[in-house]
């Protein structure tokens, strides 16, 4: 049982299920947005999480002290994610009936007084708050390791857990991607969200019927590729910053093989038998046709004739096509030229370049654990590979 | 007449009168006069929608944020009474404050108050989100929130390496050796190279962004007092501005989000 946690944690593997999971979510979000849904699904949890405890490897991990945040914000974000989707259910089964969402009851949209209503609920938080950090404090000693030592670096030398995600890009990336640029872009993205998102609806209600898209894109986003990622970071990474299963002892010896290609050899080397080119960019020019190449895809997605294959395969009745959510994800695609029409092009583009570039983490995880591939473009000699 | 209660009495002192202008809050009159009168309460609006003070739609996120803020500001500046920003003393300092000083636990209010304001941040991102609150007309109030985001976590980031441990000192190593690698502008980075006229390099491990975060080429002395005031200073000084900013455009974006 332990072996098989253990194997199926491996990101190779627990990416692809977290993914799914996190689809038959959205997929069934009126399921699991029941009371009923919660209770098991919550049982189930503290049962399996007391099972795990048991385990002395485990538990060395999730007691240290700095660890400890991320076992709150796994509880705190689970219990919320749950709350979100039982409050959009309620208010997206009212909507399908023709009904008004529940925060637009006449009896909510009455105006009370600030005091005793608001001022008391802040009291009680701020009560609770304090309860809280000195319940914690006294429970907890912060930790204090060893004096610095600038010649003795630990192994793994991890960053603050809330940056963990982006070290783990770091296995897919290089640091300029990893550190700086795919930061920054979810920093634009996010400053740029209200610019893009030009639905009117779901402004002050919980809803998903209304806004899907807007709505499981960010999900997808925040809770896969953010929290996931910080996850794996923090309890799946070990010295070297090799993979260990949670129920695995951090023996400093595990030795991982790791052959990882580049596509320009395996253009020349193993494709065309030859070596590699002396040459930089001709070495290197597989990389950079495919790179540009995925970069034109906003720009062809918007070219009629492939708009009329994408209509014909997102009206398919073909249930393979339906239950896989391919067809849906063609019908959206043949969307674009009304989304265009409505919102103009600069939005188009920006939104398409964002997802886009979001969407190069997933792809380059693939492409690593399908061909061992390291790098697409390899240009060290520019410290510009990617 | 009957005799007044001891709170009636109280409330008709002089001192009283002179500090609290209006009667109990328990008419309207009052009620408005309680909220608008007080510098801390009127932050608040004197009324407001329903649904915006229901715990199921905030998640009262946002104030537990601010609440965190100010909690960690208290602990922080009693934690500066006895903290000194330099290799010799910083560690001990930080022994000192668990061994020595009375009510030992403000370090641990103040390190796990700082992880949970980050968590707190980010769920209360996730409820504007799903509420759809950054749309018209609070746009410009979400992006105000994401740089609020980005310096909450600049705060922890830079508190991390004071004590001066093992932790502290690899963990903004490995932080800050992303900073090495931003193209053009770091050392390591795509573009630096071009960087360069005829033999003078204008971008080194000498003068790239991460020598300007670590005042230095790695870890030292220098980076511990730049992170000190940036940790102390700088950062909450923005914190505190942009928080007013936020709080101010709640109020003139139409309050907490709801139907149309
Ligand atoms: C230091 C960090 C922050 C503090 C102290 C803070 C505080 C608050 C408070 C007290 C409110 C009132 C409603 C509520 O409690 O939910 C609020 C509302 C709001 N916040 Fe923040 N916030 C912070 C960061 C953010 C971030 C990261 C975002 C988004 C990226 C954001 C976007 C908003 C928006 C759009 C509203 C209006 C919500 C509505 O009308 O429903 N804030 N904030």
């Amino acid at each position: 049982m332990k072996e098989l946690i253990n194997y199926l944690a491996d990101p190779i593997r627990s990416f692809p299920i977290t993914c799914v999971l996190y689809f038959l979510m959205m997929k069934y979000y009126k399921v699991v947005g029941t009371k009923k849904f919660a209770w098991i699904a919550g049982t189930l949890f503290f049962i399996t999480a007391g099972m795990f405890a048991m385990d002395p490897n485990f538990w060395l991990i999730i007691t240290w002290p700095d660890n400890i945040p991320i076992s709150i914000l796994i509880l705190s974000v689970g219990f919320l994610t749950w709350f979100t989707l039982y409050k959009c259910a309620e208010n997206d089964k009212r909507i399908e009936a023709g009904e008004c969402p529940i925060e637009a009851l006449p009896e909510n949209r009455e105006k009370v007084w600030a005091w005793p209503n608001l001022v008391y609920t802040e009291l009680f938080a701020i009560i609770a708050g304090t309860a809280f950090l000195i319940a914690w404090g006294i429970l907890f000693d912060a930790p204090l390791e060893e004096p610095a030592n600038p010649t003795w670096a630990p192994n793994p030398a991890k960053a603050p857990w809330y940056f963990l995600g982006l070290q783990e890009m770091l296995v897919y990336f290089d640091p300029w991607m990893a550190g700086v640029v795919l930061p920054g872009l979810i920093l634009v993205g996010l400053i740029a969200i209200p610019y893009i998102d030009t639905n009117p609806k779901g402004n002050g209600y919980y809803t998903f019927t209304e806004r899907k898209m807007a709505v499981s894109m960010f999900m997808f986003g925040w809770l896969v590729l953010w929290l996931y990622l910080i996850i794996v970071g923090t309890f799946l990474r070990g010295p070297n910053w090799t993979f260990y299963g949670p129920f695995e002892f951090w023996d400093f010896h595990k030795v991982v093989a790791e052959y990882n290609v580049n596509l320009s050899e395996f253009f020349w080397v193993f494709g065309l038998k030859q070596a590699l080119p002396g040459n930089l960019i001709i070495r290197e020019l597989p990389g950079i046709i495919l790179t540009i190449l995925y970069m034109g895809i906003p720009v062809a997605l918007t070219f009629n004739s492939l708009n009329a294959i994408f209509q014909s395969i997102g009206e398919s009745k073909n249930k393979f096509l339906n239950i896989t959510m391919i067809a849906p994800a063609f019908k959206c695609l043949a969307g674009i030229p009304a989304f265009i029409e409505k919102t103009g092009y600069i939005r188009y583009y920006i939104y398409v370049y964002l997802a886009v570039i979001m969407a190069m983490l997933p792809v380059k995880m693939v492409l690593r654990w399908l061909f061992s591939l390291k790098y697409i473009i390899a240009l060290p000699e520019w410290e510009l590979n990617l | 007449m009957a005799e007044k209660g001891l709170a009636e009495k109280v409330r008709e002192t002089q001192v009283w009168k002179s500090i609290f202008r209006h009667g109990p809050p328990n008419n309207a009159r009052n009620r408005a006069a309680v909220v608008a009168g007080n510098v801390f309460l009127h932050l608040h609006p004197i009324k407001l929608k329903k649904s915006g003070v229901q715990l199921g739609y905030t998640w009262c996120m946002g104030g537990l944020t601010f609440f965190i803020f100010l909690a960690l500001t208290v602990t922080g500046v009693l934690l500066m009474f006895y903290y000194r920003p330099t290799a010799e003393y910083a560690f001990n300092d930080i022994i000192a404050l668990k061994e020595h000083v009375p009510l030992g636990i403000m370090r641990e209010i103040h390190r796990w108050g700082a992880h949970a304001m980050v968590i707190t941040v980010w769920l209360h991102m996730f409820r504007v989100f799903m509420t759809g609150s950054y749309k018209p007309p609070r746009e410009f109030n979400w992006g105000v929130g994401v740089i609020l985001l980005v310096l909450t976590l600049l705060l922890s980031f830079t508190g991390y390496l004071l004590p001066w441990d093992q932790l502290a000192i690899w963990a903004i190593t490995v932080g800050s050796n992303m900073a090495k690698a931003t193209p053009v502008m770091g050392h390591g980075g795509p573009g630096a190279m071009l960087m360069q006229i005829g033999d003078f390099v204008m971008v080194s491990d000498k003068n790239d962004v991460r020598f300007q975060l670590l005042a230095g080429r790695f870890v030292g002395e220098p980076a511990l007092l730049r992170f000190y005031i940036l940790h102390c200073v700088f950062i909450p000084l923005v914190v505190g501005v942009l928080i007013a900013i936020h709080f101010w455009r709640v109020r003139k974006d139409g309050g907490i989000s709801a139907p149309l």
